[in-house]
């Protein structure tokens, strides 16, 4: 994105004032310098995406085929695509996955829009330490916590139960969300929650016509944050979930397409880059209004 | 409409601080008050106090009759003018003026004509489709005196609504605000730091320094009989001059006696104002404009002349403003633009006398 606009900057900036060529100069340096990270920065992140797709559209047969060149596909074919879809329990963990990252993106949003609403705007006794007590929480590694977290699970009977996701997750979602939201609501100047006062709001009118709107792109970037995470969450279901149709796509692909020392590597594949398109589409839609967002507010509303 | 009283207020933050220290205060229905003063001077919290954002230490608020201590800001009926507009960023115009009238289910039509008659007044009609961001400073100013003045509340606050416009809108904007006022007639509080808005605007000023209210009058009496050195010092520009000196007994009449051995007499109808102070050191106080060029045929009374060589001619156009020192002390004089002046070569100014104020050194009241 900054690389297409720095591009184009500095075309008409050649054009137009072609006497100063030693910021010109120094600017193409940069240019190359940028498009050459860029590049090495693609190439590193999108190979491995791209061996994916090769890989799934190959038969088992031609997977274990070594005399080919493995980056390329002679018989093309939709059969492991079809077979997730059609057999198994994909499309089950694929529905799991689904639920509770809408419950638990739902649960973050509320929960943490309120706190930070609470921690930025009422000044309350404590109200500093539990905010930064808030952030301190989410320093501390889920590999720490899946311990004691099972003894709880297992204590109220949520073994093995998807909704134990939805009530897990959050403690993940939530610290980062109202961190984030706590940063936005905190920019929202003074007046106006003054001014939303005085027209005669009370502190739920205030947050819900005032700052909501107004924070739209810090809640956007939360949202896009929290359902990442609870998305491709991978420790907690491996912990907590044992039977396949209870888990969600995360494990479930590993526990369904693995079996022993026998990699379905196809299927494997295929079911990776399914599980990859939700998050991608969450991007694409919600990136639109987020980047809207951030530019309007940039410019001192 | 209502009166606003304040009975004895005080604010005091944590730590002790004071930033209010009892003050009292009556403003009547329909009056323009103006809080004049340095900052941290304390007017913008006694603004906040009477809008309900800050609570009173101590003391009463009553508007329109009652007690409104413990009432919450909507429900006061005031209406606040804030200096960053605070206009709200995802609303067009019209919602931003309808909002107050909204959460009070005020019936649709009833919103839209007060809404429409406001935007009249304030010839803002045509930016009602529009963001806050579409609008210039003075616009997005205008929209914040429209959502005030729909809601027809007792009072009307100003904090500062100026001071983020350029000079030339400023000017506009403060004639504006004037024509609103005389049009809808809400008693008004209006802050700033501004002596000229202070002045131009009220219908009484109250000026402040140190969280107490130094005097409170219309802006003619505060120009001509300021009671404190500081008011004298904070109305006015060019503020006034003070020169430290004596109060000598001449036998026939009172003279001051400044610091270069210049002997100015104390106007024959003030000396029994000054007569116990005679023998004793006194602040010479006189405006600029009351040290001028003698001019012919001048008739005023009074005129004591001196000679100095300016060291700073500031030609203005309108006047021109010489600068000299007497003694360390700078002095300041306004003259004709078509007295010829320079710098370093003496002249001789007039001192109108019966335009001047003896201070009080210790005490800095006005004697």
């Amino acid at each position: 994105m900054s690389g297409a606009s720095f591009a184009t900057g500095g075309a008409t900036a050649s054009a137009t004032y072609q006497k100063v060529g030693s910021i010109r100069a120094e600017r193409r340096r940069v240019l190359i310098g940028a498009y050459i990270a860029l590049a090495v920065f693609v190439v590193f992140f999108l190979l491995p995406p791209v061996y994916m797709l090769i890989t799934s559209l190959k038969s088992s047969a031609e997977i274990a085929d070594l005399s080919g060149n493995p980056w390329i596909v002679t018989r093309p074919t939709l059969q492991n695509y079809w077979e997730l879809l059609t057999e198994g329990n994909y499309l089950l963990h694929f529905r799991n996955s689904i639920i509770v990252t809408a419950c638990v993106v739902a649960i973050t949003m509320v929960i943490s829009i309120l706190a930070a609403f609470s921690l930025s705007r009422m000044r309350f006794w404590g109200s500093g330490v539990l905010a930064t007590g808030v952030f301190l929480t989410y320093l501390v590694p889920e590999t720490l916590l899946f311990i004691p977290l099972f003894q709880i699970i297992g204590g109220i009977g949520m073994y093995n139960n998807l909704w134990a996701m939805v009530l897990i997750y959050p403690t993940l979602t939530v610290p980062f969300c109202t961190w984030i939201m706590i940063g936005y609501f905190s920019s929202i100047p003074k007046e106006l929650d003054e001014a939303a006062l005085i027209d005669g709001a009370n502190h739920f009118q205030m947050l819900w016509k005032i700052f909501i709107p107004v924070a739209l792109p810090g809640i956007l970037a939360a949202t896009i944050f929290a359902f990442t995470v609870s998305w491709a969450q991978f420790l907690y279901p491996m912990a907590f979930l044992v039977s396949s149709e209870q888990m969600v796509l995360t494990t479930g692909i590993v526990s369904d397409l693995i079996r022993g020392d026998t990699f379905v590597w196809g299927k494997i594949m295929a079911g990776a880059l399914m599980a990859a398109l939700p998050p991608l589409l969450v991007y694409a839609f919600l990136m639109d209004y987020y980047i809207a967002g951030l530019t309007a507010g940039a410019t001192k509303g | 409409m209502a009166q606003v009283t304040l009975r004895k207020i005080v604010k005091e933050y944590e730590g002790g601080v004071q930033a209010v220290k009892g003050i009292d205060l009556d403003i009547d229905d329909h009056e323009f008050v103006v809080l004049v003063g340095p900052s941290g001077c304390g007017k913008s919290t006694t603004l906040r106090m009477i809008a309900g954002l800050e609570e009173i230490t101590s003391g009463d608020i009553a508007i329109g009759g009652s007690i409104v201590n413990d009432i919450p800001p909507r429900d006061r009926d005031i209406a606040m003018v804030f200096q960053n507009y605070a206009l709200y960023p995802h609303m067009t115009v019209f919602e931003n003026m309808a909002f107050g009238l909204t959460l009070r289910k005020f019936p649709k039509e009833e919103i839209k004509r007060r809404v429409d008659n406001a935007a009249r007044i304030l010839d803002i009609g045509t930016l009602l489709e529009r963001k806050p961001k579409a609008l210039s400073g003075g616009q997005r100013q205008r929209v914040a005196m429209g959502r005030a003045i729909v809601r027809d509340p007792k009072v009307f606050l100003f904090d500062e609504p100026l001071s983020n416009l350029d000079a030339k809108l400023r000017v506009q904007m403060r004639t504006e605000i004037k024509k609103v006022h005389q049009t809808v007639r809400t008693t008004t509080v209006y802050v700033t730091h501004d002596q000229v808005e202070a002045m131009t605007l009220a219908d009484r000023v109250v000026v402040m320094n140190h969280g107490v209210i130094e005097q409170v009058g219309p802006p003619t009496e505060l120009y001509h009989h300021p009671v404190t050195k500081f008011v004298a010092g904070f109305i006015g520009s060019p503020a006034m001059n003070f020169i430290p000196g004596r109060l000598v007994n001449g036998g026939a009449a009172l003279n001051v006696v400044l610091p270069d051995g210049i002997t100015l007499p104390v106007p024959a109808e003030r000396a029994g104002r000054y007569a116990a102070h005679a023998g004793r050191e006194i602040l010479f106080g006189i405006r600029p404009e009351h040290l001028t060029e003698i001019r012919p045929n001048d008739h005023r009374p009074h005129l004591a002349a001196f000679e100095a060589a300016p060291e700073v001619v500031e030609p203005m156009g309108m006047e021109t403003l010489l600068h000299f020192w007497m003694q360390g002390n700078e002095i300041c004089a306004r003259v004709d633009p078509a007295t010829p002046a320079e710098p370093g070569v003496k002249q001789t100014l007039a001192a109108d006398m019966s335009q001047m104020h003896l201070i009080d050194p210790q005490t800095e009241k006005v004697l």
